[in-house]
């Protein structure tokens, strides 16, 4: 038998309502790669933070190299030499690169003051050690994404990590930077370390994977070897059950265009296009996907098409209306419904009743207000249990705060106000994003209810499984404009892949 | 074990306890405090508090200077509490309260002859007025320009307080002039203040025959409270602003101009303001004199967050906080403690009622075999949204 | 390809920002150097460029400089602390007290012992600040409001008209260096506190960027939890800082009682705290930025002193009076949103771990 770094023994996790781990076992070997695979809320973050320290197992064991250990903090799991790259990383934007790296364990000239060159020689050794390409005198914001992760395998490194957990690491990359990655983890077992590898991604576990570990609710439901799986096996074992890859839809009828884009542009605040020169129209009765890799302008289109930021030029005609520069209330009026893909930021007021956030844009309108502004809350509360009942929010009142919902209801509850009206427009950006298998399915029906209900839907979505699955016709942003549109009954993965990639299907 | 007939109980005094629990506490733990500090400094407290007692409401003169403190108290306390619930900081009550007064003053004294139907309600319009455009001002820098409206406000209340004294200027010997609202008969005496306003400008006494110097404007002072609640509560423009204070994203998407809500109810915070100067100056010292800003600083914040920001809980606390203010000449005379310790009671009281988790600690120190009950389920205030004075643009 | 680009973007703004700036100082002092050794002096231009303005300014500036620098101490770890006008007013009633009690001592050991006490009253104060934002959790702008309040009331309540404090820190000069024309002079014939300060401005800049504490203060205001994880106690540090804050803003107190007007008067400091966070802002919270700043506000003040020495009255003393703080909206106004405050400032950090 190889030889372990790792094991966890019986670990049991219990938040309040969720039973997040579940007499887990789990052994990592010397230079493997395992990948620990679940779906969202299956348990696997929950695991790796208690290997890290972020939170403490109400019971079972962690042995490292072969000890029972307790780890109490990430400072502990770092001297035993663990370390982990969180989904959302622990940088801090506007420092360096190298200050970054050395934060903590700093390198220094006398007692008080640092020796940054000294350090700065230190991260180009390590980077250059494992292929891990970074200028240390850059400032972190202006880094890309995979640049940024880069930094954090080097962080770890540094403080000579033998074990790395990598937490969700290609959520945010392009398929070349996912390559990029692999290739490093590659590298890294080769010189002896040992990975854990957390994802939901099929594919990219056959690629890299030496060893497969599935998780589902809370407990480890199967082990795997690559090359005796494949998608389907593993999708259900993840699952629990043969996943409905496709939604239950019939063919689209579109009908009119409804939204009409055309030379679309959007500045951020520095004075960057991210969005660039975009046109496209969506028809009434059919699906338009706005597939891409996260960060190539989708968040800005979605602003800019529901009135929530300036546009830099261009014209958006709703329903024969040019609503070009309109305020969010102007789409909303036009029939514009917007699912927003940051529910907390946008899509709610977390302390305000269920009631109030399913009327939250339509507060003003009778039979909610009455003449000078007079809200009728009676009215107000027979909407939100209609709702409710229709959407299947499950909730123990309609007084009861937005807030304290499980994620799942929330989503509910922001599609519920959307699709509880006449709409002629529907943007939905990541509909399903962070919701349980369970809502995820009742949010497409949904959705694709609206389109034979002759609306037009624009869904912008990371997750290329739900693109394909839900739309009719699919568009590819990348770097703020459209590289291509495909039919989504032939586009395939690979195609859509390398659009994803900026590479042009004529090239 | 509790037995059946508490339960019984609960449910009709459990939340009026619940609420007032928390900000009678840190009142009281504040004058412990306050006690301890003038043991300290060499004075005797219970000798203090006693005076303190009697100068609030040891007589009916005591009660109306309670009252006639309480008035300004409740304008500026709510002033405060609206911007709270705009998630604005309105710490600019006492230069957007001069500006109402000025404004008042300035009707007060012109337009002789009017009726007393038009002249009063047009002097006190004029308050609001002077009030809400310097809570604009701050509201219009924030929205359009980021600039934090706690700096802002702060210097607005020294740039009021020197516009306020220049109107009001007796002039000087080197030539220079006096100001516009001068009293010209003062200013021979070398004396900056304005003339009296007219006798129909004035808010009329409230029951002259029992209090003192009492008027209508407490009653007034009520019914804005009433009508504060009422708009946050029941219309849709106090659905926009409190959407506004507790997610401006989510506004944003409502559909709610959130900039404009801003400076709306930064307006609005600051005319109420205005309405406290304007009150003080027709109904109580009909005319103005550098010398009346006195102490309307930050009590209005203590005032607020003691108040819960419940407009309610705010006439409430604006009596608790008048008595204090009230009674502080008396005690002085009594007891030789000097007045200014209400001050420091005000910040004490501040921070305890700002940070009741010090007065759990208290209670489980004094209580230490007892669970503090309903720890869980005290009301915090709700107060702006965290962040630094980097600006929102 | 966009990043090094938008890099360069930043790098030629921030070159050209400090271009501009030191341009204007360049022809600033020429017009100031001609003003004073020529004959130009009879103008009314000697308001503007005087020596006596440029004095005055840097004596206005001190006190601002360390509350600024106070500020960026909180704020670059991540507290708010608009308390600084509480710290100062506690920090100069402190000395003015200590000063008083050590009248019989001979005068360096008294003013030395109320230098001590201004900066341990104004730490005290800001202990209370730190204790109420960290481990109470209250909102920092609350916090510092309880502390505004509370050194009006104690210092107002404790303070005894009859008392009066003999002697001040008195200037010393610098050999050689104060001959340079104008500048030596106002540079360089100053009082022990302002030679201080200006120190104070230099290393605090080098500590902030070069120094361990420098790195890990700046860590722990932009993300809290990234600096947790790497093991740094980022409450502890949240402390630290804040109480060291609170001293330099009772430095500045002192400056105003030991060195400036030489006695306590009730709310003495007058805004300056306030002005003080402006400063911060506007020299986008780094020591050498908040210095400028600083001497900017502090010109205002002294132009405002000038106009009415000279017995202007063609405007009434109560507009020029308003100088500084129109000034100060004005700057801030036009500066917020392109300076960047850090990125945690004002948020309670609690550690999972």
């Amino acid at each position: 038998m190889e030889e372990s770094v790792l094991e966890v023994r019986d670990i049991t996790k219990q938040f309040p309502g969720v039973l997040a781990n579940d007499h887990v076992n789990l052994q990592l070997h010397k230079g493997e790669i395992l990948a620990l695979l679940g779906e969202n809320g299956a348990g696997k973050s929950t695991l790796m933070n208690i290997v890290y320290g972020l939170y403490h197992p109400d019971s079972g064991e962690i042995y490292l190299n072969g000890e029972c250990v307790t780890v109490s903090s990430p400072r502990d799991a770092i001297a035993r030499g663990v370390g982990m790259v969180h989904q959302h990383f622990q940088l801090v934007e506007p420092m360096t690169v190298t200050e970054n790296i050395i934060l903590g364990s700093e390198v220094m000239r006398n007692a008080v003051l640092l020796n940054i060159d000294a350090a700065r020689q230190q991260v180009d050794d390590l980077s250059r050690e494992y292929g891990l390409e970074v200028d240390p005198d850059a400032i972190i914001e202006d880094l890309p994404v995979g640049v940024q992760q880069r930094v954090e395998i080097i962080k770890a490194l540094y403080r000579h990590a033998k074990i790395l957990i990598l937490d969700e690491p290609t959520a945010v990359l392009t398929p070349q930077e996912i390559e990029d990655l692999f290739r490093v983890m590659r590298r890294l077992v080769e010189q002896g370390h040992s990975i854990i590898f957390i994802t939901h991604k099929l594919k990219e576990v056959l690629a890299v994977a030496h060893r497969i570990v599935v998780m589902r609710n809370g407990g480890v439901v199967g082990e795997a070897l690559p090359a005796e799986s494949t998608e389907g096996s593993l999708a259900s074992m993840m699952v629990g059950r043969e996943v409905i890859l496709k939604v239950p839809k019939g063919a689209a009828h579109p009908g009119e265009p409804v939204l009409d884009v055309s030379s679309l542009e959007v500045t951020d605040a520095r004075g960057t296009k991210v969005v660039n020169n975009v046109s496209f129209q969506v028809r009434a009765g059919e699906i338009l996907g706005v597939a891409g890799v996260q960060g190539n302008g989708q968040t800005e289109l979605v602003e800019a098409l529901t009135g929530l930021t300036r546009i830099g030029g261009g014209r958006i005609t709703l329903g024969g209306q040019d609503l070009s520069g309109g305020t969010p209330r102007a789409f909303t009026e036009q029939g514009s419904g917007h699912i927003p893909e940051n529910r907390h930021r946008y899509g709610m007021v977390a302390p305000y009743p269920i009631s109030e956030n399913l009327v939250l844009n339509q507060y003003y309108k009778a039979p909610f207000a009455r003449g000078w502004g007079i809200r009728d809350y009676p009215a107000i509360d027979k909407h939100a249990q209609r709702l409710v009942e229709l959407f299947d929010v499950r909730t123990p009142g309609v007084s009861t705060a937005g807030g304290s919902l499980s994620g799942g209801n929330q989503q509910k509850m922001v599609v519920a106000r959307e699709l509880g009206r006449q709409l002629s427009l529907l943007v939905a950006a990541q509909p399903t994003r962070g919701v349980d298998v369970g809502s995820i399915e009742f949010i497409h029906s949904q959705i694709v209810k609206q389109r034979d209900a002759g609306v037009a839907v624009l869904l912008v979505s990371a997750e290329l499984d739900e693109i394909m699955a839900l739309s009719d016709r699919i568009i590819v942003m990348y770097k703020g404009a459209i590289i291509g549109e495909v039919n989504a009954a032939e586009a395939t993965r690979e195609q859509l892949g390398l659009l994803m990639a900026g590479v042009h299907p004529t090239a | 074990m509790e037995t059946p007939q508490t339960t019984q109980k609960k449910p009709l005094f459990a939340p009026i306890w619940k609420t007032l629990r928390m900000p009678l506490l840190a009142l009281l733990a504040a004058l412990v405090v306050g006690a301890v500090v003038m043991v300290i400094s060499g004075d005797n407290p219970l000798v203090a508090y006693w005076g303190l007692l009697q100068g609030a409401f040891g007589s009916l003169e005591a009660i109306s200077r309670t009252i006639r403190k309480a008035i300004p108290f409740i304008f500026t306390g709510l002033s405060v509490a609206f911007a709270f619930k705009a998630g604005l900081f309105n710490i600019g009550a006492s230069g957007q309260f001069l500006m109402g007064t000025i404004c008042a003053a300035a009707v007060g004294v012109n337009f002789e002859g009017l009726p007393w139907i038009i002249h009063m309600p047009l002097a006190i319009l004029a308050g609001i007025l002077g009030g809400a455009l310097w809570g604009g001002i701050a509201g219009w820098l924030k929205v359009w320009k980021g600039a934090h409206e706690v700096i802002s406000t702060i210097m607005l209340n020294y740039i009021a307080s020197l516009f306020v004294s220049w109107t009001v200027y007796a002039g000087g010997t080197q030539g220079q002039q006096p100001g516009p609202l001068s009293d010209p008969v003062a200013a021979a005496r070398a004396i900056s203040q304005t003339r009296d306003v007219f006798e129909s400008a004035r808010i009329p006494p409230l029951l002259p025959q029992v209090f003192d110097r009492v008027h209508w404007g407490i009653l007034l002072a009520i019914a804005v409270a009433v009508l504060i609640w009422w708009i946050l509560q029941k219309t849709t423009l106090g659905f926009e602003i409190r959407t506004v204070g507790e997610n401006p994203h989510a506004a944003q998407y409502a559909g709610i101009r959130v900039g404009r809500t801003m400076m709306l109810s930064m307006a609005i915070a600051g005319g109420l303001a205005g309405l406290a100067g304007a009150v003080e100056t027709l109904g109580l010292n009909y005319k103005f004199a550098p010398e009346f800003t006195g102490s309307v600083g930050f009590e209005g914040i203590t005032i607020a967050l003691l108040g819960q920001t419940h407009p309610l809980g705010v006439v409430l606390a604006s009596f608790l906080m008048g008595s204090l203010y009230g009674g502080a000449s008396k005690m002085q005379f009594d007891s030789g403690v000097p007045g200014e310790i209400i001050q420091v009671v005000q910040a004490l009281v501040l921070a305890f009622v700002a940070a009741p988790a010090i007065i759990h600690e208290i209670q489980r120190l004094i209580f230490r075999n007892r669970q503090s009950a309903g720890e869980e389920d005290t009301p915090t205030v709700h107060i702006a949204p965290e962040g630094g004075l980097g600006g929102t643009k | 390809m966009t990043q090094t680009h938008s890099l360069q973007k930043k790098n030629s703004r921030t070159g050209r920002t400090a271009l501009w700036v030191g341009g204007s100082a360049v022809v600033f002092f020429l017009i100031a150097i001609l003003v004073n050794q020529t004959p130009l002096k009879e103008t009314s231009l000697r308001l503007f460029f005087g020596r006596s303005a440029l004095n005055f300014t840097l004596r206005a500036a001190v006190p601002l400089i360390l509350g600024a620098l106070s500020g960026i101490l909180c704020e670059r770890s991540g507290i708010v602390n608009i308390g600084i006008e509480g710290m100062m007013l506690a920090g100069a009633f402190g000395a003015f007290v200590v000063k008083v009690a050590t009248t019989a001592l001979p005068l360096p050991l008294s003013l030395f012992l109320a230098t001590l006490a201004a900066l341990a009253i104004g730490g005290a104060m800001a202990f209370i600040l730190a204790v109420l934002s960290i481990r109470y959790k209250v909102n920092q702008i609350i916090s510092g409001t309880v502390i505004i309040t509370l050194a009006a009331g104690l210092t107002t309540y404790l303070f005894n008209p009859d008392w009066v404090s003999k002697g001040k820190f008195s200037n010393i000069t610098i050999p050689l260096l104060v001959k340079i024309p104008v500048i030596g002079e106002v540079l360089f014939n100053n009082g022990l506190l302002t030679y201080l300060t200006l120190l104070l401005v230099v290393v605090t800049q080098i500590m902030l960027f070069r120094s361990r504490w420098g790195l890990r203060t700046r860590a722990i205001g932009e993300h809290p939890r990234a600096a947790d994880t790497m093991g740094i106690n980022v409450n502890r540090m949240r402390y630290i800082n804040t109480v060291i804050g609170g001293m330099l803003a009772g430095l500045a107190g002192a400056f105003l009682v030991l060195e400036a007007v030489g006695q306590f008067k009730e709310g003495m400091t007058a805004g300056r705290g306030f002005i003080s966070l402006a400063a911060m802002i506007f020299g986008n919270w780094t020591p050498v930025g908040a210095f400028g700043a600083a001497l900017l506000f502090g010109y205002t003040q002294a132009l405002q002193n000038e106009f009415l020495l000279a017995g202007v009255t063609a405007v009434p003393r109560h507009f020029i009076s308003m100088l500084p703080y129109v000034v100060t909206i004005v700057v801030v106004a036009g500066f917020v949103g392109r300076s960047r405050p850090p990125a945690a400032e004002g948020q309670v950090y609690e550690s999972e771990m």
